[in-house]
Parts: C-alpha cells; sequence; structure tokens
C-alpha cells in the first residue's frame, strides 16, 4: 500500500515539470503561434535557474530566473514569427537547436556544482494522513501552485474578458484585428508568458527534480509537452490530467522493472506520442471537433490589412 | 622584349611545378615507407624511436564523449590524461577534443588530431570503434587505442576496465548498510558490461548478507539524468535503499541524498555531490594505463591486442568509504581488495546458479575472460529478466 501512495508522490512530481510546461504551450497556442522551441528554452532555463541557485541559494529566485531566460528567448522567437513572419515551424526548431547548444555553452563550469540539499516540504496535519499524506501532501509547493495555476488559467480563458480576445487572436487574427485588438501585439505577450512558463519548468528540472546541471539534462520533456497541448485538444484540465498521465506512464514503468515484470520500457517510452498522434487523428476527422478544440489560426501567419 | 621575359617565366614555372611535384612524390614516398616498417619489423622503429624522443615529444591526443566536467566517466580519463602527463613530463605532448558524438563526426575528429601530428590517439568510448578503424586503416604510422571495444588492427588496439570488480567490492559495502535488505541499480543499456556488474553487485552483497534481494531498473540511456532520477525514486520507493547505478552521471546519487537513502559514486569520486547518501565510489584510474600505452610507443614496444586491467594493476578501486561504514565491513573490503590483488580471490568462481535457478557456473570452475564477456544471465538474487532475454 505505501508502495503505491509513493507511486502517486512520485507521478504527481513527474507529472507538475510537464504540466507547467505544457499549460505554458497551451496559452502560446491559444494565440495561434506554434513554438517548437520549448526543449532549447527550457534547457537553457535549466541553467539560469541552476546558476541563481548556486549563487543565491534560493529556489524562487531560481524560478524566477528560468522564467526571465525562457521569456526573452520565447520574445526573439516572437519577433521573428509575428513581425518578420518567418516560419513558425522551423524558427521553432531553430530555437530548440540554438537552446541547446547555448545552454551547454553557458554552462561549462557549472557541471560541477551542487546545491544545499533542500528541507522537505509537507503540508501541516494533512501529510499525516495514511496514505493520502504520504501519496499527496508531501510535494514541492510548485506542485500544488500548478493545480491552482490550471485553474486560475481555465477561468481566465472561459471567463474573462482578456481571455476571450487571447483566443479570438488565435481563432481570427483578422476578426480580432478589425475590432481594434493590436493581434502582433498580445501574440508576443502569449508567446513571452509560454517561454517564461517553460522557463520554469527547465528551472524545476535542474534545482528541484534533478537537482544538477549537465548538457543535455532536460532530455525530450520538452517535446512530451508540446505532443501534451495537442493530446489534451488544448484545454488547460486536460493538460494537467495529461501530463499526471503522462508522468504517471514513466513512472508505473519504472516500477513495474522493480519488481521484476517483464514490460518493454522502450515501448512505454513512446505511448505519449503515439497517443498524441491519435488524438490529432481523431480531430482531423471531424471537422465539429476541429472548431471546438484547435485554435484555427494554429500555425498560420498573420498580415494585419494584408 | 615582352615575349621572352614571359616565357622564360613561364619555363620559371614550369621547372618550379616539376621540382614541387617531385617533392611531393619523394615526401609521400617517405610517409608509406614508415609505416611498412612499423608494421613489419617493430625492432626497427625500436632502435629509431629514442632518436626521435630525444628530439620532439610525443603528440597524444585524446576524444573524450562528454565534457571533462562531467564528474564521471569523462572526468575520470582526463584525470588519467593528467597522470600522464605528470609521469612523462617533456616527453610527451596530450591534447584533448571533449563531447565527441559517436557519429561521423568521430571520424573527422580522429583525422584532424592524425593531421595535427599526433601518433598516439586514445578514443574513450565505444561508439568510436568504427570511425576509429577507418581512420586508422588510412594511417598506419600513428597508433589508436580504443577503450571498450572489441575490434582490433595492426596499428589499433583495445582497453578496458574490470568495472565489475568495483561493483563487487560496492557490493559487499551494500550488502553490510543495507535495513531492508533490498539494494537496487539503474541500469543503463543490457550489454554484457552492464549486466556483469549488476551480477557482481549482487555476488558481493551476498557474500556478507545471503537474505538481499537486488532490484534493477534500466534508462536505455548512459546519460539522461531525469530519467536518472526517476529510476532511482522508484527503487526507492520499492524499498531499496541502498543504490548503485551504471549511468553517466551523480542524479542517482542525489535522488538518494534527498530521500536520505544510501548510494555510490560510479566511475569518478562522487562524495560531493551527495556528502550524506554517499558509502564509497568504485572508480576507473585510467592513469597507469596511459602511461604504458605511452611508453610503449616511447619504447617502440607498441603491438596490437586487448588489454583489461582491474585492481591488480591499479585501475579499479573503491574510495573514499564513507565513515558510516562500520569498520568490519571496511574490514572485508580490504580483504576482497587484496585478494584481487595477489590473483588469490575470484569474483567468478562457482558455483554461481542464475535466478532462473540453473547453474552456470560449476563447483571451483573460475570464469575466464571470454565467460565473462559474454554473461547475459542475472544471477540469483536478482529479481526480474534481462530485456530481450527469452
Amino acid at each position: 500500500m505505501e508502495t503505491y501512495a509513493l507511486l502517486l508522490a512520485a507521478t504527481l512530481n513527474a507529472g507538475t515539470v510537464l504540466a507547467i510546461a505544457g499549460l505554458g504551450l497551451l496559452i502560446n497556442e491559444r494565440s495561434g503561434i506554434v513554438n517548437l522551441g520549448a526543449e532549447g528554452m527550457m534547457l537553457v532555463a535549466a541553467i539560469a535557474g541552476f546558476a541563481t541557485a548556486v549563487q543565491t541559494g534560493s529556489d524562487w529566485l531560481a524560478f524566477g530566473a528560468g522564467a526571465l531566460a525562457g521569456a526573452l528567448m520565447a520574445g526573439a522567437f516572437g519577433v521573428l514569427v509575428i513581425w518578420l513572419n518567418t516560419n513558425q515551424y522551423a524558427t521553432g526548431l531553430a530555437l530548440s537547436l540554438f537552446g541547446s547548444g547555448f545552454s551547454a555553452f553557458v554552462g561549462i563550469h557549472y557541471t560541477q556544482e551542487r546545491l544545499q540539499s533542500r528541507p522537505h516540504f509537507a503540508v501541516p496535519y494533512l501529510s499525516d494522513i495514511p496514505f493520502l499524506g504520504p501519496a499527496l501532501f508531501r510535494q514541492h509547493p510548485m506542485v500544488y501552485l500548478t493545480i491552482l495555476f490550471m485553474a486560475g488559467l481555465s477561468w481566465f480563458l472561459y471567463r474573462s474578458r482578456a481571455g476571450l480576445v487571447l483566443r479570438a487572436v488565435g481563432e481570427s487574427p483578422e476578426s480580432a484585428h478589425a475590432l481594434g485588438y493590436p493581434v502582433r501585439r498580445i501574440r508576443l505577450i502569449a508567446v513571452m508568458v509560454g517561454g517564461a512558463l517553460c522557463g520554469v519548468a527547465g528551472a524545476y528540472i535542474s534545482v528541484v527534480y534533478t537537482p544538477l546541471w549537465v548538457e543535455g539534462m532536460v532530455a525530450g520533456k520538452g517535446w512530451i509537452a508540446l505532443a501534451l497541448t495537442t493530446f489534451a485538444t488544448w484545454r488547460p484540465s486536460r493538460v494537467l490530467l495529461g501530463a499526471y498521465l503522462f508522468g504517471g506512464v514513466t513512472m508505473l514503468q519504472f516500477h513495474l522493472q522493480g519488481e521484476g515484470v517483464a514490460i518493454s520500457s522502450q515501448l512505454l517510452t513512446m505511448l505519449p506520442y503515439l497517443a498524441t498522434v491519435l488524438v490529432l487523428v481523431l480531430i482531423s476527422r471531424n471537422p465539429v471537433w476541429i472548431r471546438a478544440n484547435m485554435p484555427a489560426a494554429l500555425g498560420k501567419p498573420f498580415f494585419p490589412g494584408g | 622584349m615582352t615575349t621572352p621575359t614571359r616565357r622564360a617565366l613561364l619555363r620559371g614555372s614550369a621547372l618550379g611545378s616539376i621540382a614541387m611535384a617531385a617533392a611531393l612524390v619523394g615526401c609521400s614516398k617517405k610517409e608509406e615507407a614508415a609505416p611498412v616498417t612499423a608494421a613489419t619489423a617493430p625492432a626497427a622503429e625500436a632502435a629509431a624511436a629514442p632518436a626521435s624522443s630525444a628530439s620532439a615529444p610525443l603528440k597524444i591526443a585524446f576524444a573524450y564523449l562528454g565534457p571533462v566536467g562531467d564528474g564521471g566517466w569523462t572526468f575520470a580519463h582526463d584525470n588519467g590524461r593528467k597522470a600522464l602527463e605528470k609521469e612523462l613530463g617533456a616527453q610527451v605532448q596530450t591534447s584533448f577534443v571533449e563531447s565527441v558524438p559517436e557519429s561521423a563526426d568521430a571520424e573527422r575528429v580522429f583525422r584532424d588530431m592524425v593531421a595535427q601530428g599526433n601518433t598516439l590517439i586514445f578514443g574513450t568510448s565505444f561508439g568510436y570503434m568504427e570511425p576509429m578503424l577507418k581512420v586508422a586503416a588510412d594511417n598506419k604510422s600513428v597508433h589508436f587505442e580504443h577503450a571498450t571495444g572489441y575490434k582490433t588492427a595492426d596499428n589499433m588496439r583495445v582497453y578496458d576496465n574490470r568495472t565489475y570488480e568495483g561493483a563487487y567490492m560496492a557490493g559487499v559495502v551494500a550488502g553490510g548498510m543495507t535495513k531492508s535488505n533490498i539494494i537496487g541499480v539503474v541500469g543503463s543499456i543490457p550489454i554484457p558490461e552492464v549486466i556483469r556488474n549488476i551480477d557482481s553487485y549482487t555476488l558481493g552483497a551476498q557474500s556478507v548478507n545471503p537474505k538481499i534481494k537486488v532490484k534493477v531498473v534500466w534508462v536505455n540511456e548512459w546519460f539522461n539524468p531525469p530519467k536518472e532520477t526517476e529510476g532511482a525514486q522508484s527503487l526507492i520507493d520499492g524499498g531499496a535503499d541502498v543504490l548503485l547505478q551504471n549511468t553517466d552521471s551523480s542524479a542517482v546519487l542525489q535522488t538518494a541524498e534527498k530521500n536520505g537513502k544510501y548510494a555510490f559514486g560510479w566511475d569518478s569520486d562522487m562524495t560531493a555531490y551527495g556528502p550524506k547518501a554517499h558509502l564509497a565510489s568504485a572508480v576507473n584510474i585510467w592513469g597507469p594505463y596511459y602511461i604504458k600505452a605511452a611508453k610503449d610507443v616511447l619504447n617502440g614496444t607498441w603491438t596490437t591486442g586487448h588489454t583489461w586491467w582491474g585492481v591488480k594493476e591499479g585501475a579499479i578501486d573503491l574510495v573514499s568509504i564513507s565513515d558510516k561504514v562500520p569498520a568490519d565491513l571496511k574490514a572485508k573490503v580490504d580483504k576482497v581488495k587484496a585478494g584481487l590483488k595477489d590473483g588469490t580471490f575470484s569474483i567468478w568462481k562457482g558455483p554461481i546458479s542464475d535466478n532462473a535457478g540453473k547453474e552456470v557456473l560449476k563447483k571451483d570452475v573460475v570464469a575466464d575472460d571470454a565467460y565473462l564477456g559474454g554473461i547475459k544471465f542475472f544471477v540469483k538474487g536478482v529479481e526480474g529478466q534481462v530485456p530481450g532475454a527469452k
């Protein structure tokens, strides 16, 4: 029983990394921009966060530094694709490759640094409940903040005026433009917020999840987060559930291996991507579903007055 | 008046180019002549070598898989390079290229190293085998050394360390330190080397604690810190309280530190990455071999072959044993170390059975290197199956 509680706890932790980045990319994509540079942004943010944590010893400053690094990279990407109308997919891929090289370059001197061990977090009283305590209430505060953020984002997107404008920009930038909304600026803000959240996720990896810095340490989580937004059909709550699902699959396969159950870990590793392709096929076959889910202008360039 | 001058010029340049061509032919002939002597008559080279070593240092190059600051595999190799420089001083001149991918790029790096005049080249990862073979075939006068591979050529040989001896000694410590009697291994890729290490770790633990159970998870990569963390976490959640990793980062040690469990350093001394969790580090010491190889070239005694060094030759050790390890356990490790050194103790000595109960090594039979090179089974005490095994 204890083992399952710990499996659940590890799943929440693994899912949180994906959820933060996934929610960021969701905001980004809701504005109609696809940023394939998630992996690169997370790597640069990981080293920025790790370096900050080494220098200051503060997790929260590290998350801030990660967010800043992610936002700056996303900003550069935004200027390129929104104003100069470069191809979003090619530019995003370039950003990803740039990020992995750049982070390795600036991080050379940090590979042998290590962080002070952190105190354990536990929610008072609740963490003493049998089973539920160790499973749910002994996590890093970021795990709970992510859930709150998801709720806030849902409210923002579907209940607030600003969220409506953001969605309008992603659905039909021409209409939003005609109504007088600054489409390009709104898109830039969305892209930068997305980058900042990817940055927080990157810093969470290097400071909390795997507290060290080494070249390429994000190791594909950025790509899973990208797949996740599609898998979740651009809904915040589904991004969170999908993140826990993908995180759970990873942890479960390790648990099964540890228990000696013969299961192909390679097969499980490709499941998130397979599931994403499946969702894409499903929504692409049904026009109503496409309209209900995918931002209509996703990935398309926008020329005001053109 | 201009015509003769031009004609003279033309004649001059023609003569010049003929002379240059002749010189080039001469040069290339000389270069071709050298390897013939090197390959067929090492004695002749031996006679010529002292003269060359007096005039110029032996140029040695290293190709590393990771950055030298990885704190593990590559870091250990670079320490070996430094030991070599210290030992042979002005007789050698070393250089290295780090983060060389195991792809076609490696070939380019090796060709560069040859072009820069290096005559002894070390490739420190398995994946460099084919590129190195190719470059070695084109440069017969250069000596190539490949770590952990199996293919050789007249001017390319293979070296490796008996990492399983370090794993066994770590196992002795783990068996004595565990309270749950469950210890874990985060494995990289299920190849014989790694399986042998897991088995040896298990045998070591069983030598002090027969009740031991070993759980294994595979991350299927040499280097993926988040996955190594997840694997380590799941082992801890499953009750393991002492972990070993056969991967390239310190993530497993740090996960143990975070969870208040024990773990080991691997390849390099990793004490600093998890001071509370760290029990000991099973390290590779490449220095002695690098010094030997350079001396072989300097003395003209370099010949192709396989080298597999361990505790006996000072290439493997268990270092920085924590104060938490009781003295009697330390004494047991010392006994193993001494036995391996003087050859009175063998790790792989029967009876040994696999975890399906089949006897794989008969009583009092000592496994030879060919046997060790092909281990594809888990010994008794390891849970689960080797991936891909029928």
